[in-house]
């Protein structure tokens, strides 16, 4: 395994590579198409540069380990706004999870909805391009319009554009108090309904999902809220009446540890941890959500559903090797679990319309001109 | 400022190319006549001009992929225009080129509140998207000063932010998805009413490419439910120092205000010479509004004041009604026209951290000494978004000059303690050539390759954005 320690090694390491590169983070997210190549990991790129808590910045290493990150934010009462789930559960694995692997694969939380995704935080990266240039974009400022966004392009481009050695991040204050206002009982066509509702008041929810199943064994839809006591308190009765009306009962919880627990769980799809199956990532027009699972239920009884983001995210556990794309939907699939045989034969990420594959295909062509990093891994 | 000269083969076959526009076009949206062109020949940046070879107004995403079809078989370079109210050039024409603008496009195509997006054509104007769901209850959160009058195309293009970005984000953390229509005359779906991109993120840097990537003719846009109020407190300080540590403080306390604004000396002496807001006569002042039902506004307030308290400020006012806030806002609305009563100005953009604004602008008050040219500051505080609005006389020779070396050195002062040139008017042309202070030649070279994948010819707004001198391989290799 090559491990560089600087981002000047890296950049030799990639220029001197005469075959394919398999880049890693803590290898906690093995997703994608499998790629056969040395392992060139990040993990020796660690440590915080520079925490600035009154400007909500932080630079880091692409190796540092979340941990040491959310460590060194709360340590001033902030964290990371977009709420990055944790897939070790989910995919079985027991690396370090680091702040580079979080986002080359932009993964978010149910914070998403308010905060907007990890690209939305990120304020500016330094990446080694496949011909093993040095390169930077952005910044660590909030605003920054200098030049095109190879940033958001960074973000969620999977190791495939360039090898991420540092990230510029707006981090975030930890709020002084959370509540979450929860119904129990309701259909799903109901719950994607009520999330709406929430969703479209004036009550700053800060997280929406539904659990068809949930951790006592019925439905149960859940809304956040977060922010100082007073405004907790006023929206979580605000929300329960706009809840009050889709016909569940109503509750609000406002103790701290069990409000984070639930939706941790909601966050990491604990639902579907320790089970055997493909798990599938729906991103979709909220309310076409229920109606998608409604379709790959007629074909598939035995589904395990999970709905975030108000609807808009749907996970869904399928039996191995079936293609859960076979129904219409506005919207993208990622098979984010599944066997190597299935990830080889079923695309992990949609397939894009052919002028849009065109234009990533030679994006790669020009960051990766070789094809060596991570080749085939986004299809 | 420097252009490239203009393609004379180009200007030989204007007849030709205008028949061919005038074939795919209804005659009213074809302008070529010289007395009509001249319409077009800068936009908000007035101190460069030059008449474009045509200028069309399509009406529909059809129509604009007819034009570049047109533009692109005949190797005519394209300059996408929104409402024209870029304060960097970036809508600025050649003589050699046709600009395509949208004005026409303005039709909502679809407000779909239970989803929260709303689909537009991009000439709509910033204000009317936020018009046209404000019965239901919703708006637009990003609000560029020039809102009443820019278009969607343009915020997409330079990536706009506007005053209330410290909570909701700029326009990239509020564009959806996209219809684009390439230089080769290609329509393009990117994205839609669904979160995040299915494979590599091209919206994220399509938003923000300065029309060189492609013409976005629809969009489809965050929209959310208004606030139930929104209240500012104003503060007063006797430095620059303890304003700066105040915003940090507030920003630390975990209270997200919607707008921090910041004014300093200068600029509030002016602005009360003209607006008489009532502001006290200090070294700085903060505007800070928060959001929420009256419970919450009070619950923020009280804290956002019990931090002001402790940096001694010379002025605290809280606002208890419509028509006080309004005062509050008052000098801050009127900053701009206000400086504009003294002389001509620039204003300028770039982003510094928070943390390094006392020492930013005890250097421009420095600088200022030295030019011998007055600065007036106003900045969006909270991220670190500065306005040096620089005053010159436009009609003693030299000046313009000299205020623009000002604001080249105040722009390098930005990137030096580890801000950057714009933070949202875009690079265009006024600040195209000091992106080699910001950039080592890579970086911009990793930029000009997207343009090579999403404009191999480099026909789309050519001459903006990259020094000419580093793009001068890439535009002449085709032309």
């Amino acid at each position: 395994m090559m491990r560089p320690k600087s981002e000047a090694e890296l950049a030799d390491m990639v220029a001197g590579a005469t075959a394919a590169l398999r880049i890693q983070g803590g290898g906690t997210r093995d997703i994608g198409a499998p790629v056969a190549g040395a392992v060139l990991s990040t993990g020796g790129l660690s440590g915080v540069s520079l925490y600035e808590p009154g400007a909500l910045t932080l630079v880091a290493g692409a190796g540092t380990p979340v941990a040491e990150i959310e460590a060194t934010l709360a340590s001033e009462k902030q964290r990371l706004a977009f709420e990055p789930m944790d897939h070790r559960g989910l995919l079985g694995g027991d690396g370090v999870s680091t702040i580079g692997g979080v986002v080359a694969a932009n993964v978010s939380g149910p914070r998403r909805i308010q905060v907007g995704a990890c690209r939305d935080s990120l304020l500016g990266v330094r990446f080694v391009d496949g011909a093993g240039r040095a390169l930077k974009n952005g910044g660590r400022v909030m605003k920054n319009v200098t030049g095109y966004d190879l940033v958001k392009l960074m973000a969620g481009s999977w190791g495939t554009l360039g090898v991420l050695s540092e990230v510029s991040l707006k981090v975030q204050a930890m709020p002084e108090a959370v509540g979450c206002v929860l119904v129990h009982g309701l259909s799903e066509v109901d719950a994607v309904s009520a999330m709406s509702a929430a969703l479209g008041s004036p009550y700053d929810v800060s997280g929406a999902a539904h659990a068809p199943v949930g951790a006592d064994g019925h439905p149960v839809t859940m809304i956040r809220i977060e922010g100082l006591e007073a405004s907790v308190a006023y929206r979580a009765a605000k929300l329960t009446d706009v809840l009050s009306s889709f016909g569940g009962e109503v509750s609000v919880e406002r103790d701290p540890d069990r409000v984070a627990a639930g939706w941790t769980w909601v966050r990491d799809v604990a639902v579907m941890h320790n089970t055997v199956g493909d798990v599938w990532r729906f991103s979709v027009k909220p309310s076409e959500a229920s109606g998608v699972v409604a379709n790959l239920r007629a074909a598939q009884p035995d589904l395990v559903v999970l709905y975030d983001w108000g609807g808009g995210l749907v996970w869904v556990k399928m039996p191995e090797g079936v293609d859960a794309r076979q129904v219409d939907f506005h919207g993208h699939a990622t098979l984010v679990r599944g066997s190597e045989a299935t990830r080889k034969s079923l695309a992990v990420f949609q397939p894009e319309p052919a002028p849009l594959a065109a234009l990533s295909n030679g994006l790669r062509a020009q960051f990766d001109p070789r094809g060596i990093l991570n080749p085939g891994l986004m299809g | 400022m420097e252009m490239p000269a203009p393609n004379p083969e180009v200007l030989a076959k204007k007849a030709r190319v205008v028949a061919q526009l005038q074939d795919v076009l209804p005659r009213s949206a074809v302008i070529f006549e010289e007395s009509e062109t001249r319409a077009y020949e800068c936009d908000a940046l007035t101190a460069y001009r030059c008449p474009p070879l045509a200028a069309v107004l399509p009406s529909s995403t059809q129509e604009v992929a007819a034009v570049l079809k047109v533009c692109h078989a005949e190797g005519v370079p394209v300059v996408p225009r929104g409402a024209g109210t870029s304060l960097a050039g970036g809508a600025m024409p050649t003589a050699d080129s046709v600009i395509l603008g949208v004005a026409r496009m303005t039709e909502v195509l679809e407000a779909d509140y239970a989803n929260r997006t709303i689909r537009v054509q991009t000439g709509r104007t910033n204000l009317s998207v936020s018009g046209a769901v404000e019965e239901e209850g919703f708006f637009y959160a990003p609000d560029p000063s020039s809102q009443l009058a820019c278009a969607i195309a343009g915020n997409i293009a330079m990536n706009s932010g506007g005053a209330h970005c410290l909570k909701y984000g700029v326009t990239t953390n509020n564009l959806m998805g996209v219809t684009m229509v390439t230089m080769e005359g290609e329509i393009v779906e990117i994205g839609g009413a669904y979160l995040d991109a299915s494979g590599l993120d091209l919206l994220g840097v399509i938003c923000g490419s300065e029309g060189q990537l492609g013409v976005v003719t629809e969009a489809t846009l965050r929209i959310l439910h208004k606030p139930e109020g929104a209240r500012p407190v104003l503060m007063g300080f006797d430095s620059n120092e303890v304003a700066g540590e105040c915003v940090s403080d507030i920003i630390k306390s975990g209270i997200l205000p919607v707008a921090i604004e910041f004014m300093d000396r200068p600029c509030i002496r002016a602005t009360e010479a003209f607006a008489g807001a009532g502001y006290p006569d200090c070294e700085a002042l903060l505007i800070v509004e928060v959001e929420g039902s009256e419970e919450e506004i009070a619950a923020q307030l009280e804290r956002i004041l019990a931090i002001a308290r402790t940096h001694n400020p010379v002025e605290l006012r809280e606002s208890r009604s419509a028509d006080e806030s309004a005062r509050i806002w008052l000098g801050r609305k009127s900053a701009f026209g206000a400086m504009g009563q003294i002389n001509d100005y620039m204003c300028l953009d770039g982003t510094i951290p928070v943390s390094q604004l006392p020492y930013v602008l005890r250097r421009i008050g420095e600088l200022s000494k030295e030019y011998g040219l007055d600065v007036g500051n106003v900045f969006h505080a909270g991220d670190g978004n500065m306005h040096p609005l620089i005053l010159f006389d436009a009609n003693k020779p030299g000046d313009l000059e000299k205020c623009e070396a000002f604001g080249a050195d105040i722009l390098r002062l930005c990137v030096e303690v580890g801000g950057c040139l714009t933070g949202e008017h875009g690079v265009g042309i006024e600040k195209r050539d000091l992106m080699v202070d910001q950039y080592a030649p890579a970086d911009l070279d990793i930029q000009m390759a997207v343009k090579d994948v999403f404009d191999p010819k480099w026909l789309l707004n050519p001459a903006k954005v990259f020094p000419l001198a580093s793009s001068e391989t890439r535009r002449m290799a085709v032309a």
